[in-house]
């Protein structure tokens, strides 16, 4: 994609977003906190896969250290302001992935993700069992937090999210965009495709390929911190569910039905799957089966995704029409 | 002449299986060396342990002097050793400008900016068209690679060793799978480019008895993990016993 069509497509969307909350219910967009909270932790999650070839099958696990990261700087330590927490979910995030991802990068394919499952599935086992550190199944509370200083008493929650809040996370998902962006595109950003698509001649070419697993698997586990402190401040609860290995695997379906061979991919998905998600709920109990036979459907027949689609099809045809 | 890459008393075992059997050669600047050999000869083998992708099972390569031990092809590429494989090596999503700056950003030490764009880096814009221009690929720097002929993925793979301006080059069968009509023309191709990029050494591994003939100074035979003749290629030719273990009876020059 050149840049200048990903720069219109890019204002068009953030025009698109900013329009919601005037136009639809608050519902949908307190909806669409999550939506950004999703898209912020999938532009790393595809870092990681989409440009570095490493699919994550624990990546919830880094979900779950930004919600409870933000449990306990709000409701521990007492601290209001969300800046503090998203700063310190970040650095948390970065510190604890650096010896997880040394361990996983070592190996690639199945093997990678089976390793960062299970780290997943430990840090899941941990919070539910560590009662009276973590709460246990009922997690901790996350009470309401500054934005920029601002404590905005006289919104009540559902319009603090879908006000201030909403475009609050907007903002934030423009700047892990922007940010991203460059990343992809660095020189940085090409050795890291070059090791995805072909490791040893990448080495020949003075690739360091695991340190920059290892790098991409920092940065990844940093923006899916920052999407779980959202997350968990949306709900106000940081509870064990959010690591659980449906929740990673959530995150590889998004990814994969908006399509992880495009920068703006993952984003899609995200929406897509929040609004599909929500839609189909109210439609029926069943609803898990549902997306389960889209998942199936696409992996067959659209590989690329929603992106891809909305790439791949014949524009010109429909103008001429 | 000085020696660049030289191995002493080296040997390969694979479980109790000799592949390299005390092997010394030494390669010098200014020279092509040909390494030649049959099926099973040990030349592969000998080309992984020169660019450190495997550790000698006994004995040392120094390549400018140093021991390059432990050293693995990320830190040989640094140093100024560049290797394009037998078997087409490409990058299948990456395009042909793409796979050559990622040699460039190498040669550079632009890899950890995270943060800077490469697109506008006019230095790498630079490089890549010289380099595209050298190996004819200039009409393709935005072609993905997987869409190349079999030909220009092979040339890309060359060009891409290239890019990260080596002092020793090492083309593991450089023509392997291109048609005879063509081979003349990409050995001159990346001679002219070995010259122009100020290569020191190159190292041929070829099959091709007629290439090593007229492209090579010096002729290295290997023969069951063993150095069997080590000769310039008008005293090599002229001994026949040599030549029927190279090549066996049937294409005797």
């Amino acid at each position: 994609m050149s840049s200048r069509a990903a720069v219109l497509l890019a204002i068009f969307g953030v025009l698109a977003l900013a329009v919601v909350p005037w136009l639809a219910p608050p519902f949908y967009a307190s909806l669409l906190i999550s939506f950004f909270a999703y898209a912020i932790a999938l532009l790393g999650f595809n870092l990681l896969f989409g440009y570095g070839g490493l699919l994550s099958f624990g990546h919830a696990m880094f979900l779950g250290f930004g919600a409870y990261g933000t449990a306990i700087v709000s409701g521990v330590l007492g601290i209001k302001s969300f800046e503090v927490a998203l700063i310190a979910v970040v650095i948390g995030a970065a510190i604890a992935a650096a010896p997880i991802g040394w361990l996983c990068v070592r190996y690639t394919g199945i093997f990678f993700g089976m390793l960062t499952l299970a780290f997943g599935m430990l840090f899941h086992s941990f919070l539910f069992k560590f009662y009276y550190v973590t709460g246990g199944d009922s997690g901790m509370r996350i009470p309401r937090m500054n934005i920029l200083g601002l404590e905005l008493a006289q919104y009540n929650k559902i319009s603090f999210l879908a006000g201030p809040f909403y475009y609050y996370c907007l903002a934030l998902l423009v700047i892990a965009g922007l940010i991203m962006w460059r990343i992809v595109h660095s020189p940085f950003g090409l050795h890291l495709r070059a090791l995805r698509d072909n490791p040893r001649k990448a080495e020949y070419l003075g690739v360091r390929v695991r340190e920059f697993r290892l790098v991409a698997f920092v940065i990844s586990s940093v923006f899916a911190a920052a999407g779980g402190a959202i997350l968990g401040l949306r709900i106000g609860l940081a509870d064990p569910e959010l690591v659980y290995w449906t929740h990673s695997g959530q995150l590889v379906f998004m990814t994969v039905l908006g399509g992880f061979t495009n920068f703006f991919g993952p984003i899609l998905g995200a929406l897509a799957f929040t609004l599909l998600q929500d839609q189909l709920q109210s439609l029926t109990q069943y609803w898990r089966f549902v997306l389960g036979a889209i998942l199936a459907l696409l992996v067959i027949g659209f590989p690329t995704g929603i992106a891809g689609l909305i790439r791949n099809y014949n524009w010109r045809r429909v103008a001429a029409t | 002449m000085n020696i660049i890459l030289e191995t002493r008393g080296v040997s390969k075992f694979y479980g109790a299986f000799c592949a390299l059997d005390n092997v010394s050669i030494a390669i010098r600047n200014d020279e092509r060396t040909a390494i030649v050999g049959p099926n099973g000869a040990g030349k592969t083998t000998l080309v992984n342990l020169l660019t450190g992708l495997h550790l000698p099972s006994k004995g040392a390569v120094y390549f400018k002097g140093e021991d390059i031990l432990g050293a693995n092809p990320i830190n040989l590429a640094e140093r100024g050793l560049a290797r394009a494989f037998q078997l087409v090596h490409i990058f299948p999503k990456l395009t042909v400008g793409e796979t050559i700056a990622a040699a460039i950003v190498t040669r550079q030490r632009k890899r950890w900016n995270l943060f800077s764009s490469l697109a506008r880096d006019s230095a790498v814009a630079r490089r890549i068209e010289e380099i595209a221009k050298i190996f004819a690929l200039e009409s393709r720097i935005n072609t993905e690679s997987q869409l190349l002929s079999q030909g220009e993925k092979k040339l890309l793979d060359v060009a891409s060793a290239f890019a990260l301006d080596p002092e020793v080059i090492l083309l593991d069968e450089p023509t392997s799978g291109i048609s005879t009509s063509e081979k003349h023309r990409i050995m001159k191709t990346l001679i002219a480019a070995a010259e122009r990029a100020n290569v020191k050494a190159m190292i041929l591994v070829e099959h091709d008895m007629d290439l090593v003939a007229t492209y090579s100074d010096r002729i290295i035979a290997l023969a069951e993990g063993k150095v069997l003749a080590d000769l310039p290629p008008k005293e090599f030719f002229a001994d026949p016993k040599v030549i029927e273990t190279v090549v066996g009876k049937l294409r005797a020059v």
